[in-house]
């Protein structure tokens, strides 16, 4: 049995959360005062999920490049991986907003997807 | 001259919430100028998430933000000048701005709405010593490089200064292949949000260096290396405490100040905390007719309290141009005890129209706190709060009830129980 502390970052309170995990599971949490935050314990102490916001060059637009995000959080521990497929990508204008640029992004749930507009100039 | 019903100075997150807001009130002739060659502003490059979650009940990067009220504006046939440059502002509301297409143009406005946001304390404003060399950017400077025009500015970074996008910064020049040495930060506690010390601090690894500054610069025609060192109490330097680091690049997040020589320039009077104009509860400046919100008035942490506060400013701006300046006495509101500024400056005490909304910093970090508002010896409300600190803005509600007939300033404070 271990104790994992960690502060809730969903909110300004900032609760002081402990997650009582047994051989990588979690058996209880203490210290939430939210389903927020009992939620994102367990995830947290288990495998950390995060949204990736990053650019991607693209042609014909006025910007350099484009800002893309996944359409959910994706794991933690799969950044670097995530920022080489990033790197590899170019797109042409027009794109819209939310337009899947990549579909189940590294085999996840999420998509790699357009943060915003860009029209062709 | 070209007079409009409202004219609104810039064209970022306050500028088109505002434009949006007059439109769906009415006011038809409205005018938007922006400087850059698009509009949204600052949210152009702040293409991180967590923008929206007040506004839509979703986490949104900031173009994505900013692409919500540009197709509003667009539906309600916002008039939105780009590439165009304000230079001057008056107290009777007249307005010069350049542009390529017609050149120098004076127009005039029933209304000026200033929507001018902030802009970055520089190396200067902190006082670092040593060499001049290239290397040293602010954190907002490098992230508009990185982000719209695609280049990442160095190699081996550190940071000065805990602000949010200092922090937004480390982890996206991590993540881009940089190496983030560290962040310092002179005062005791983090300037940022706690979102952002964890998963752009703690998930990379950067360390953060409290009570820190710092002290040298390296390199003649670029950045070699800096130092930092411990400070005390007295915010000095303590000698023999420095460490070294061999960067390329470092990063200022030390601070944003509200944009404001155009209101200088007009004679508004500007709050020396908050550095941006005193307003009333209608966001009129002291000047009738010119109105002012978001950053230009007082830096804010989040967009979506922005783009709140920008359509109150247009709807006291329509209220404005239908009847006229409010009438009454007014009561100028005061930061008390451990509060650093409070937005409004003054207040109507009769004929208030509903609830008034108060923003405020507190000065220092608190747990269980107990914040009062008070006008002279007057209790009129108070609240408990579990925990105070300064990088989040704390909003307060007053009914027209409690503000009606009120005698003396209105001054919000905060104690520790």
């Amino acid at each position: 049995m271990e104790n994992k502390e960690l502060i809730c970052v969903n909110c300004p309170m900032g609760c002081r959360i402990t997650v009582t995990l047994d051989e990588g599971r979690v058996i209880d949490i203490k210290g939430y005062t939210c389903e927020k935050g009992k939620n994102y314990a367990a995830q947290e102490t288990v495998r950390p999920m995060r949204v990736l916001t990053s650019t991607v060059r693209i042609n014909g637009a006025l910007a350099r490049v484009l800002p893309v995000i996944t359409s959910q959080e994706i794991p933690l521990d799969m950044m670097e991986e995530a920022m080489e497929a990033v790197r590899m990508l170019t797109v042409d204008a027009p794109v819209r907003v939310n337009q899947v640029l990549i579909p189940h992004f590294l085999g996840t749930d999420a998509d790699l997807v357009a943060s915003r507009s860009m029209k062709k100039i | 001259m070209r007079n409009y019903q409202a004219v609104i100075i810039g064209g970022g997150s306050a500028g088109l919430a505002a434009a949006v807001t007059l439109k769906q009130k009415g006011i038809e002739d409205i005018l938007v100028l922006e400087k850059d060659g698009e509009a949204g502003g600052i949210l152009n490059q702040c293409i991180h998430n967590g923008f929206g979650l007040q506004t839509f009940k979703e986490q949104l990067s900031g173009p994505a933000y900013a692409e919500r009220f540009e197709d509003q504006a667009e539906q309600l046939n916002v008039e939105i000048k780009l590439n165009t440059m304000v230079t001057g502002l008056n107290a009777q509301r007249q307005i010069t701005y350049v542009n390529p297409d017609e050149g120098y143009v004076t127009i005039s406005a029933d209304a000026v709405i200033l929507a001018v946001g902030c802009y970055e304390r520089s190396r200067g404003a902190v006082e670092i010593p040593g060499e001049r060399p290239s290397g040293i950017y602010t954190a907002g400077q490098a992230q508009r490089y990185l982000n719209i025009d695609g280049y990442l500015v160095g190699k081996k970074v550190f940071i000065l200064g805990s602000g949010d996008i200092g922090l937004i910064m480390a982890r996206r020049m991590t993540l881009e292949g940089a190496k983030v040495y560290g962040v310092a930060e002179l005062m005791p506690y983090s300037n940022g949000l706690p979102r952002n010390m964890k998963q752009c601090l703690e998930d990379f690894g950067i360390p953060l260096y409290l009570s820190h500054t710092v002290t040298k610069i390296y390199g003649h025609d670029r950045l070699e290396g800096i130092d930092i060192a411990k400070v005390g109490p007295d915010r000095k330097p303590v000698p023999g405490s420095e460490i070294h680091f061999d960067v390329d690049t470092l990063l200022l997040s030390v601070g944003l100040i509200p944009e404001n020589h155009l209101g200088d320039e007009a004679g508004i009077e500007m709050d020396p905390r908050t550095r941006g104009p005193v307003v009333d509860e209608s966001y009129m400046t002291g000047i009738r007719g010119i109105f002012a919100c978001g950053n230009g008035l007082h830096v804010h942490d989040l967009v979506d309290f922005v783009s709140l506060q920008a359509a109150r400013a247009a709807e006291g701006a329509a209220r404005y141009i239908r009847e006229g300046e409010p009438e009454g006495r007014t009561v100028n509101t005061a930061a008390g005890e451990n509060v650093l500024y409070v937005v409004p400056g003054k207040i109507h005490t009769d004929n208030v129209p509903g609830h008034t909304e108060f923003f405020f910093r507190v000065r220092k970090p608190m747990d269980d706190a107990v914040l009062t508002v008070r006008a002279g010896s007057k209790v009129i409300r108070t609240v408990r709060k579990k925990k105070l600190i300064p990088s989040e803005m704390e909003r307060l509600l007053l009914t027209q009830k409690q503000l009606t007939g009120l005698e003396g300033d209105l001054v919000i404070e905060v104690r520790e129980n």
